[in-house]
């Protein structure tokens, strides 16, 4: 540390030092990284570049490719279903799942373990078991099928139409587990009295929750959203897992779009492009938010 | 951990790949994984290995298109494997241009590869600017329709000698309860089946309007609205065929389940492995019976730079051993694939690869659309089949507007 100074208020630049320089490695891969990778990305979406990056600019043919592809269009129509699902129905069932295990019940420590399982696991095992669950003939519909039922039909992965629903059951059966454990430690971090006065008062549990307790668990509520929403954006391995995007491109998301035009396809002018209108979406969703909630009046 | 220490020891890391194969060893990244496939590549492991080198396999399994972006990030990114295989033609275009691939004009010119390798189309897409730099392994073609006899006789139908007749037969067959016509969920496979029902229905001509000169105005012409028809039809005998991969769907084939497959040649290894016999359990029509065409893309070995002396000697050795007559037998018998030459003695080929040989012999051998179309434009067109092949909503002229979108801006 800087020996202080008694007279003179030590040099603001010079404060906590160590822990300046500590960070100076971070700070740098951060700017070098993914300031500057994305910014070379953005560049570079206005090229041709094929299979090696080529600085040879072509303004906005790569986009308007993009917004004419129907694989493009209908991997945003896919984001946007499985995003706002997930979204409402991870925190729903999550919320819910922790209210219960709040109740003091026994065996909580078994059940929060159980729910939590699936998240040690990777989206790629996660996939590849739910394909093997969803596969009409050796999953659940072979097997009901098995028990009498002929006419019984349940093969979501191999249906165009809603085949996005059975890679969302296999996103929320993997994730809800965490936001269950994040909204357990917003619910226990409310103080036991609160609980007191509102049972004095006369009010029914399910107006507490609502009335009560969700408003004064908004930062958690807040992370949540933050961690859910990242990992929407970039579901990829879940897909890649399950369906590889079929039936036909029924279940393309836009990160194998990147992916497949960059690697597969060898045109990393149109991988780029599409990952420019990723950053952007984010950054539209993103930017205001953070400027509601970090900016403006500082919050105590 | 000072930095420079920790300087080396990541340095030690990214070295330690290439530090473990041995001066003679040689690492060969590959896709050939199913049954018929590593069998047949095991004979280019034993050729390499009896002189004096090691093959240090590397097998990617998932196909060609898993394989290739590995393949391509190990070598721009300075990890280059020994050799690598590639589709000639384009996919590894830009790779050789930038400088990254080894030029063997000086070992094809020992082994006189231009007056031995036939089609001559072979190497002329392993040349760039004069100069060789790939080694074409095997003659793959695309128009073929792999037949199970069994599942015919089953449905009351005599076994179809062209594509016509087998689209004649789907209802009776469905009838039996089996699949007329088994397709893998990948979309290259749709994209195949495409080109292939092109070329077999619509002759050279069509063929080379469209995808040689990118004629947007024949892609839009009525003699494809005809091939739009047709894969209608397949869509139509395709449904109900919820597999992925290729060798998938041609189990199905062998098993039974389903009828047919228009599939490469490369299929032909899958039923020898399962011990069936062309012409009396499984019957094949080149050109799909229709007419007496086959495109001839295929696999070739690159040779990425190497730094070290030994490695590049290593890489002539396995050149020169790819080309050799007895390796060419011995391993396009196993794959089912046409040798690259025509002086070798294939007296135990089968039935189907006769056929084959014949069509090549007769000259009736064009480029397939891998070699003439890039990467990209293939990508095109392989999200436009997948989607038109899965969902019966996409009616043929919607599908044939798109195709001649992709023809006119296609390179």
């Amino acid at each position: 540390m800087t020996g202080h100074a008694p007279a003179k208020r030590p040099n603001q630049l010079f404060r906590n030092l160590t822990a300046k320089i500590a960070s100076i490695p971070m700070i740098l891969i951060a700017l070098g990284i993914f300031l500057g990778g994305s910014l070379w990305t953005v560049v570079y979406s206005f090229t041709n570049s094929k299979l090696l990056p080529r600085a040879s600019f072509v303004g906005f043919d790569q986009f308007e490719r993009l917004w004419s592809s129907s694989r493009w269009i209908i991997s945003i129509q896919n984001l946007a279903i499985y995003g706002i699902l997930s979204l409402i129905f991870s925190m729903v069932i999550g919320f819910l799942l922790a209210a219960l295990m709040d109740q003091k019940i026994r065996f909580e420590n078994t059940f929060r373990t159980i729910f939590l399982y699936p998240f040690a696991l990777s989206f790629i095992v996660t996939g590849l078991v739910w394909q093997w669950i969803l596969n009409p003939e050796f999953g659940i519909q072979g097997i009901v099928r098995s028990l009498g039922w002929e006419s019984f039909s349940f093969d979501p992965l191999y249906n165009a139409d809603i085949v996005i629903y059975g890679i969302l059951i296999a996103g929320l059966w993997q994730g809800t587990g965490l936001v269950m454990c994040l909204m357990l430690a917003g619910l226990r971090g409310i103080d036991e009295d609160i609980w007191k006065a509102a049972r004095v008062d006369g009010i029914p549990m399910w107006r507490t929750y609502l009335f009560i307790v969700i408003p004064m668990m908004r930062p958690v509520f807040i992370t949540t959203l933050v961690i859910i929403a990242s990992g929407i954006v970039k579901v990829y391995d879940l897909v890649v897992a399950q369906t590889s995007g079929g039936p036909g491109n029924a279940s393309e998301v836009p990160a194998k779009y990147v992916y497949d035009y960059m690697f597969q396809a060898q045109n990393l002018g149109q991988g780029f492009a599409a990952s420019t209108m990723m950053l952007l979406t984010v950054a539209i969703i993103i930017i205001p938010w953070a400027y509601l909630e970090f900016g403006g009046k500082k919050r105590g | 951990m000072n930095i420079r220490a920790f300087a080396a020891a990541l340095a030690a890391t990214a070295v330690l790949p290439l530090g473990l194969a041995k001066a003679a060893d040689l690492e060969v990244t590959h896709w050939w994984t199913s049954g018929g496939e590593a069998a047949a590549v095991a004979e280019f492991a034993k050729a390499f290995d009896a002189t004096g080198n090691k093959w240090v396999d590397g097998a990617i399994a998932g196909g060609g298109s898993t394989a290739r972006p590995i393949m391509i990030s190990r070598i721009t990114g300075g990890d280059p494997m020994g050799a690598t295989q590639f589709n000639h033609g384009r996919q590894a275009q830009e790779l050789v241009e930038a400088g990254l691939m080894r030029d063997l004009t000086a070992v094809a010119e020992k082994g006189k590869w231009k007056e031995v390798i036939k089609p001559a189309s072979l190497l002329e897409s392993c040349t760039i600017d004069g100069k060789i730099y790939c080694v074409p392994v095997n003659i793959h073609s695309w128009q073929w329709l792999w037949l199970n006899n069994e599942a015919f006789e089953k449905a009351g139908v005599p076994v179809p000698k062209d594509w016509n007749e087998f689209v004649a037969a789907g209802p009776k067959l469905k009838e039996a309860g089996i699949h007329p016509l088994a397709l893998g969920g990948q979309p290259w496979q749709a994209n195949g089946l495409f080109d292939t029902l092109l070329l077999a229905l619509g002759g050279k001509e069509l063929h080379e309007k469209v995808y040689v000169e990118k004629d947007a105005e024949s892609a839009a012409g009525p003699e494809v609205k005809k091939i739009f028809d047709a894969a209608a039809q397949a869509r139509e005998l395709s449904i109900g065929t919820n597999v992925q991969d290729w060798n998938q769907a041609t189990n199905m084939v062998i098993t039974g389940k389903a009828a047919g497959q228009v599939m490469g040649d490369w299929a032909q290894g899958e039923f020898q492995i399962a011990g069936k016999v062309a012409g009396k359990d499984y019957s094949c029509l080149p050109g799909l019976g229709v007419s007496q065409y086959i495109t001839t893309g295929g696999d070739a070995f690159y040779f990425p730079v190497l730094e070290d002396e030994e490695g590049s000697k290593a890489q002539d050795a396995l050149a020169e051993v790819l080309v050799a007559p007895e390796t060419q037998v011995a391993f396009n018998l196993k794959k089912g694939s046409l040798p690259i030459r025509g002086d070798v003695d294939l007296a135990t080929a089968n039935d189907c690869m006769k056929k084959g040989l014949e069509i090549v012999a007769q000259g009736n051998a064009l480029t397939s659309t891998d070699q003439l179309l890039s990467p990209d434009s293939q990508s095109q067109k392989q999200d436009l089949m997948t989607e038109f092949f899965s969902s019966t909503s996409m009616t043929p002229e919607a599908a044939q507007e798109r195709f001649a979108e992709i023809i006119s801006s296609a390179d």
